[in-house]
């Protein structure tokens, strides 16, 4: 019983020092390294593409598919719902910095006065809120689209996700994220890493898989299989789903912490959403 | 050129095998062990391995062939699908014994159909 309280207290120790000593940046230029080691005729900023990095058929049918972008119809109507005022005359643009215009590359971040990682989509539901508007639901619909709008104003700026070095908590949050990437769940047992890392390039059945880097840099994305605009979360649920796991809910704080790893591994890729992929 | 030829004196020496295999109960646990292996809910290996036979096979994991000769003891087969984390402990094959993503009785269809590639 000392015993295993004792290992307790080095496991935690470990843990801590862990958190402590989380590198963010380090993380990042490591994953650079491994993708650029591995596959030395991808460009990097050609992982802001996805899947279609890799496939040269299926990148054919994509540049196609953009050419009468499936998403276009989001991004009109979330400009129309952005520049809607609420019941109290005020509007999105008042709650966000520079009128909302351009500033996706930015989100996630990690707010202090509440303790946690605010994503884009969430702050557009705080926003509604301190408005007197009701929340939107966040996996279609009315937010989607102005989620899509935002996008679409920010495009060819480079992401980047902040994670203060002087609040232990967000590099903990940031950590949590990492945590969640790298461990085995569900029946079948996967970590997203085993896809997404260990396995970028190949292929499940007919499907290719895209890398860690540039997971995050096109959403809300138009999805065939979907038949709609959907977020980052959307697809988390679907992974997750996938490996029958124990379901999660968009914009769960684990979600949005594994939104503030995935979005760190982006950054300094150029943000290209909306996107679509099939 | 020499894979060719030695999957050609594979399929050749198989026939043999097919011939037993007209026994019916072996056939038709190899059919058996064929769809367990193809199908999506159940094993779905061709997600991740070629198989012969099966189309829209992945990449993921290597190409299933020559089963027989690759795996002369069974139970190393058998052992491979029930928990592969045990061999390799980073491996990226799900545990279909250990997660019960597939019976104890699936389990060995699927070895008898593997063991005819
Ligand atoms: C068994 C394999 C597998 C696992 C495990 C898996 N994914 Fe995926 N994921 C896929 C496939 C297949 C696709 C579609 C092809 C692509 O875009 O990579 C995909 C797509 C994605 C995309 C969209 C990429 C884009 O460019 O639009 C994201 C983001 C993603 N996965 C994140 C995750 C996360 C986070 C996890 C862990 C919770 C995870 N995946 C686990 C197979 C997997
Ligand atoms: C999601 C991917 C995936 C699925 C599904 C999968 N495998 Fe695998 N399999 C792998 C990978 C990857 C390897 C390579 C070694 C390792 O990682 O364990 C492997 C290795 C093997 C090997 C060893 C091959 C050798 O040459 O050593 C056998 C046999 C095998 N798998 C059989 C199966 C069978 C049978 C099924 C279905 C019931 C199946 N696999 C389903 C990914 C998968």
């Amino acid at each position: 019983m000392i015993r295993i309280k004792y290992m307790l207290v080095i496991a935690c120790g470990i843990l801590f020092a862990d958190f402590a000593h989380a590198d963010p940046e380090a993380d990042r230029q490591a994953l650079v390294n491994y993708y650029q080691n591995r596959f030395p005729n991808v460009e990097l900023q050609e992982y802001a593409n996805g899947l279609y990095a890799f496939d040269e058929n299926a990148r054919e049918q994509w540049l196609e598919m953009e050419d009468f972008p499936p998403y276009e119809i989001a991004i009109e109507e979330g400009e129309e719902y952005f520049n809607t005022p609420f019941a109290n005359g005020k509007g999105y643009a008042d709650c966000f910095e520079s009128g909302g215009i351009g500033i996706r590359q930015n989100y996630p971040h990690f707010n202090a006065a509440l303790g946690e990682v605010v994503t884009l989509e969430l702050a557009i539901n705080q926003c509604r809120k301190a408005n007197a508007e009701e929340a939107l639901p966040y996996l279609e619909g009315e937010l989607v689209a102005i989620s899509a709008y935002m996008s679409f104003t920010s495009r060819g700026n480079m992401i980047d996700v902040q994670i203060q070095d002087d609040d232990p908590r967000a590099l903990a949050a940031y950590e949590a994220g990492k945590q969640f990437y790298y461990s085995r769940r569900g029946q079948l047992n996967f970590a997203c890493s085993n896809c997404h890392a260990q396995s970028a390039g190949s292929s499940l059945r007919a499907d290719r898989l895209s890398a860690t880097l540039g997971q995050a840099t096109h959403w809300p994305v138009y999805r065939s299989k979907w038949g709609d605009v959907g977020t980052l979360h959307k697809r988390f649920r679907e992974c997750n789903e996938q490996v029958r796991a124990r379901p999660l809910e968009a914009q769960s704080k684990e979600f949005r912490n594994l939104e503030y790893f995935l979005s760190y591994m982006s950054n300094g890729l150029e943000l290209n959403g909306p996107a679509s992929r099939r | 050129m020499t894979k060719h030829l030695l999957l050609a004196a594979m399929i050749l020496i198989g026939l043999p095998f097919v011939s037993v295999a007209d026994e019916p109960v072996v056939a038709d646990r190899i059919e058996q062990g064929r769809v367990l292996a193809f199908e999506r809910r159940k094993g779905n290996c061709l997600a991740c391995h070629l198989i012969e036979g099966g189309e829209l096979a992945g990449n993921y994991g290597p190409p299933l062939l020559m089963m027989k000769a690759r795996f002369p003891d069974r139970e190393v087969l058998r052992a491979q699908i029930w928990d592969a984390s045990v061999r390799m402990p980073t491996t990226r094959m799900p545990p279909f014994g250990r997660h019960r993503i597939l019976t104890e009785d699936e389990i060995d269809l699927v070895v008898d159909f593997l063991l005819t590639l």
